[in-house]
């Protein structure tokens, strides 16, 4: 810092400005959510944009019980804990054999993979509905975890790979000589070495279960089993004009999410953009 | 699951070298390609064959070869969606990209407060597409939302019913989406422009360039290719929009936010016509598929060269 302070490097001024324009646009929405949720509805009628003048906690109690949180919150938490799980066995499993085995078909396979992941979800997404419904697997939460362990594990694989590239094999070989197989490798000496990177993919693919907006919306229809994001979405509809209950529903869904991101960032943002991909 | 070590492959010396070397590997993908070929391939093979059909998603599918693809280019929806997706390609394009590279770039140089911005850009990127939409929904509420508010802070022209008017409908759910996707674009940028060469701004200052120069010449250049990666998904994510569309304004009014997943997404679940579903979503795929091939071999000839 102090180094660079020469003459000739430029003022920053116009860099905070930027910066603070650009802040004031993301924080902005933000901060009105926050202040709806504390409003009554006659409050928001009068001042929809300015902050609360008297707090009203009680919508955050109303919103729990009329949105159904309780019932919505731990489906979303079973769906989000599933499918955690999941794709890490899954992607864990097809990571390391991508990573140190060479079979046959393997190239063929990743690109396959990285075909799959681009393909409109809008082309499987009626076929899928329709063979969803013959096995029976819609408006069930576990028919929908494993839409969302083949829809989430070919990136969670890559990143996997990733991580697993960068180890050296010496570790894996010394285990090798002492007769451990393929399997005890992977439990014993792979797994303890790269689980940051099954913790950054945990993340991420519970973070895209959480929000995910379509297949939920699909597939489930039944009140009983309704995801959060499905169930809010519904809730938003049934009471349009009642901002502070809504916004407070908003921020009970919201906050896990925003507590998770702001204690675990670096790893978030890492996962996020190195595979993590999503519209 | 299957224990690769648990199976009795008998050591007859010819077979255990094609157990190790081939079937071992394989079965740690089986998990993984079965959940493929389930969810995945099979129905997008399906959907290739149901496109040529009068499929109504139950019962049988009859062969009607191509027409729905003749009804579906006759079809002016489908136009005005195609469109659509042009304009929310054109947008995408522009605008978040635009914001993004001069966020990273008035930040790429500054130390204090930086992990802050990050964060704070970033959040909107973690929020859930329902929550995002109800927020801009109140922000834009026609009543009471800001149009109103700027109205009778003596702007008339701001009174416009963002979400409700033809005009302006589309606009304005690519201006919600776009609220949630730049900050993301930010921090890829970021990262990139932190990984170019510090010694090439010194001698870029050297020879007195100025900001916009340093930012043609030597960043811009530096972060190549993840600028090149983030255009390629977002013309490919462009085709593929659905979730703020469906929210704001289920694709009206008068179809006028209108995209080909909201079209598809009506006809497989409202009008029962899966078969014209998948000929759109063919179509669909189709279109991004032909960006991905130029992409590739775009970048390809860029390597090579």
């Amino acid at each position: 810092m102090t180094r660079r302070k020469s003459s000739r490097t430029p003022s920053l001024l116009p860099n905070y400005v930027i910066l603070i324009v650009l802040l004031l646009f993301a924080a902005g929405p933000l901060v009105l959510l926050g202040f709806n949720s504390l409003k009554t509805t006659a409050e928001i009628g009068a001042n929809p944009l300015g902050p609360p003048i008297v707090l009203r906690i009680q919508n955050f109690a109303d919103a729990w019980t009329k949105g159904h949180y309780a019932t919505t919150l731990t489906n979303s938490v079973i769906v989000v804990i599933g499918t955690m799980v999941g794709v890490c066995v899954i992607s864990g499993l097809a990571a390391y054999a991508l990573a140190r085995m060479n079979a046959p078909g393997f190239n063929a396979f990743s690109l396959y993979l990285l075909v799959g992941t681009s393909l409109p979800l809008t082309l499987f997404l009626v076929p899928l509905f329709f063979l969803w419904t013959k096995l029976g697997l819609t408006n069930s939460l576990f028919g929908l975890i494993v839409i969302y362990w083949a829809t989430f594990s070919p990136l969670a694989t890559f990143l996997l790979r990733s991580y697993m590239v960068a180890i050296p094999a010496d570790f894996e070989d010394a285990a090798r000589v002492d007769g451990a197989s393929d399997w005890q490798v992977l439990q014993h000496v792979m797994i303890p070495i790269v689980w940051p990177g099954f913790l950054t993919v945990a993340l991420v693919t519970g973070l895209g279960a959480w929000n995910e907006y379509i297949f939920a919306y699909t597939f489930i229809q039944d009140e009983a089993v309704k995801t959060v994001v499905t169930s809010f979405s519904a809730f938003t509809g049934r009471f349009t004009r009642d901002w502070g209950l809504t916004s407070a529903g908003a921020i009970i869904m919201t906050a896990p999410v925003i507590i998770f991101f702001l204690a675990l960032q670096r790893r978030f943002i890492e996962g996020l953009t190195q595979g993590g991909l999503k519209g | 699951m299957t224990l690769p070590t648990a199976n009795p492959a008998r050591p007859i010396s010819r077979k255990r070298p094609f157990f190790q070397r081939v079937v071992k590997p394989w079965l740690f993908l089986l998990p993984i390609l079965l959940l493929n070929v389930l969810v995945i391939l099979a129905p997008s093979l399906s959907a290739v064959y149901y496109a040529f059909t009068d499929w109504t998603g139950l019962g049988d599918a009859r062969w009607i070869g191509l027409e729905n693809f003749r009804r579906l280019f006759t079809d002016e929806i489908f136009w005005q969606a195609f469109l659509n997706n042009l304009i929310w390609c054109g947008l995408f394009l522009t605008v978040p990209i635009a914001m993004a590279l001069l966020g990273a770039n008035a930040m790429a140089h500054v130390r204090r407060g930086q992990v802050f911005f990050r964060i704070v850009y970033f959040i909107p990127y973690v929020m859930a597409s329902v929550v995002v939409a109800a927020v801009w929904r109140n922000i834009l509420n026609p009543s009471i939302g800001i149009g109103v508010q700027l109205a009778n802070l003596g702007l008339p022209w701001a009174d416009i019913k963002f979400l409700g008017d033809t005009r302006t409908a589309l606009y304005s759910v690519a201006f919600v989406d776009n609220w949630h996707w730049w900050g993301y674009l930010l921090v890829l940028y970021l990262a990139a422009m932190q990984s170019v060469d510090r010694s090439l701004y010194e001698s870029a200052r050297l020879e007195g360039a100025n900001r916009w120069q340093e930012f043609v010449h030597v960043t811009l250049p530096g972060i190549r290719p993840t600028l090149v990666f983030t255009l390629l998904i977002t013309v490919i994510f462009s085709f593929l929009a659905f979730d703020y569309i469906n929210i704001l304004t289920g694709g009206g009014p008068a179809n006028a936010s209108e995209v080909l997943s909201t079209l598809i997404y009506k006809a497989a679940f409202r009008r029962f016509e899966a078969g014209y579903a998948a000929a759109i979503g063919l179509t669909t795929s189709l279109i991004c598929m032909i960006f991905g091939t130029i992409f590739v071999t775009l970048r390809r000839r860029g390597m090579e060269i």
